[in-house]
C-alpha cells in the first residue's frame, strides 16, 4: 500500500476571495506582517499498490481528470 | 423542436426549467437521467440550475464526470444545441465545453437578486430574438458566478464574439471579470450563463425578458 498526498493549489494571479477574508480575519485576531493567505486543498490517499512509478501515474491522471481543474489550479504529489 | 433537460442529483431548478420550455415550445422536454450514455434525438439540451453532488470538490467538478456528459459533449460536437445555466454552467466549464472557470462570488455571499444583461452578441443560436446591446432584467442565485480566464483564453473569447451576455449597469453581483454573465463555445452552440432566464418568461414572473432565449434556442420566434 502507498499514502500519498495530492496538494492542489490556485495558480497566481488568480482570484482567491476565501483567502483574502481568512488574511482579514488573521489580521483581525492580532496576526502582522501576513503578505498573503492562497487557499489549497489536500487530499490524503491510499493506493493498493506497491508500484511507485504507477501510483504516481494513476495519481497525475487523477489530477489532471478531477482533483484540480487546471483552468485555475495547480496540483503536486507526494508519496510517503 | 424537441428539448430535454438533463437530471442530475442536487439540480433543483429542473422543474422550472421544464416548466419554461414546455410553455415556449408548447411540446414538454424529453428528461434525461445522469447515466444515460445516448442522448435523445433533439434539438436543444438543457442543463438546468441547482447544486449538483452538493458542489462537492468545485461546483459542477462531479458533474461533469459522469456519462451523460460523454454524450452530451458527442450531440455538442455534431451541432445540437446545449445550454447551461447557473450550476449547468458551471457544468459545462468542467466539462471542457466552455472556456475559462467559475469561482467563489468576489464577495463570498450568496446572492440572490435581480440583475440587468446586456446582449453582447445578439448573433448566436439563443440571441437572435434580442436587439444588440439591449439590456434585459434576469434573476441569479448562485455562490460560485465569479467567472474568470486567463489572459490569454480571455483575449480569444472576447475578440471572437463569445462574450454573449455582461452584467449591465453597475449590477455585476459576483466579480466576474469584464462582467461576464455568458459566453458561447466558438463554434456558437453551447451556450453556459449564471443568470436564470428560465424565471422571468411570463407576466406572472413579473416580465417575459428572458423568454428570448428559449424562443431563440427553439425556433419560436415571434414575427
Amino acid at each position: 500500500m502507498i499514502k500519498a498526498r495530492v496538494t492542489v493549489t490556485l495558480k497566481n494571479g488568480v482570484l482567491d476571495p476565501q483567502g483574502k477574508a481568512i488574511e482579514g480575519a488573521l489580521g483581525a485576531l492580532g496576526f502582522d506582517g501576513i503578505g498573503q493567505v492562497r487557499q489549497g486543498k489536500v487530499f490524503d490517499l491510499q493506493l493498493e499498490t506497491a508500484d511507485k512509478a504507477k501510483a504516481e501515474a494513476e495519481l497525475k491522471a487523477m489530477c489532471e481528470k478531477l482533483l484540480a481543474n487546471t483552468v485555475i489550479e495547480n496540483y503536486s504529489i507526494s508519496l510517503a | 423542436m424537441k428539448s430535454a433537460v438533463v437530471q442530475l442529483p442536487g439540480l433543483n431548478r429542473d422543474r422550472d426549467m421544464i416548466a419554461a420550455l414546455t410553455k415556449i415550445s408548447g411540446k414538454a422536454p424529453v428528461t434525461v437521467w445522469q447515466t444515460e450514455t445516448e442522448m435523445p434525438d433533439v434539438d436543444l439540451i438543457v442543463i438546468p440550475g441547482g447544486f449538483s453532488y452538493g458542489d462537492y470538490l468545485r461546483c459542477g467538478a462531479i458533474a461533469a464526470r459522469m456519462p451523460v456528459m460523454q454524450a452530451i459533449k458527442a450531440k455538442a460536437e455534431q451541432g445540437v444545441r446545449v445550454l447551461g445555466v447557473c450550476n449547468g454552467f458551471q457544468i459545462l466549464v468542467e466539462a471542457g465545453l466552455l472556456p475559462g472557470a467559475l469561482m467563489r462570488n468576489a464577495s463570498l455571499k450568496f446572492v440572490c437578486r435581480e440583475v440587468k444583461l446586456e446582449v453582447v452578441n445578439a448573433d448566436t443560436e439563443f440571441t437572435r430574438a434580442y436587439a444588440k446591446g439591449q439590456v434585459i432584467r434576469s434573476p441569479v442565485a448562485h455562490h460560485d458566478g465569479n467567472y474568470f480566464a486567463d489572459a490569454e483564453t480571455l483575449k480569444a473569447v472576447e475578440g471572437n464574439g463569445q462574450v454573449v451576455f455582461r452584467y449591465a449597469e453597475s449590477t455585476n453581483p459576483n466579480g466576474s471579470i469584464n462582467d461576464i454573465a455568458g459566453v458561447v463555445n466558438d463554434r456558437g452552440n453551447v451556450l453556459g450563463m449564471m443568470p436564470h432566464p428560465e424565471n422571468l418568461i411570463e407576466a406572472a414572473h413579473g416580465g417575459s425578458d428572458g423568454r428570448g432565449i428559449f424562443a431563440s434556442a427553439l425556433d419560436v420566434i415571434a414575427a
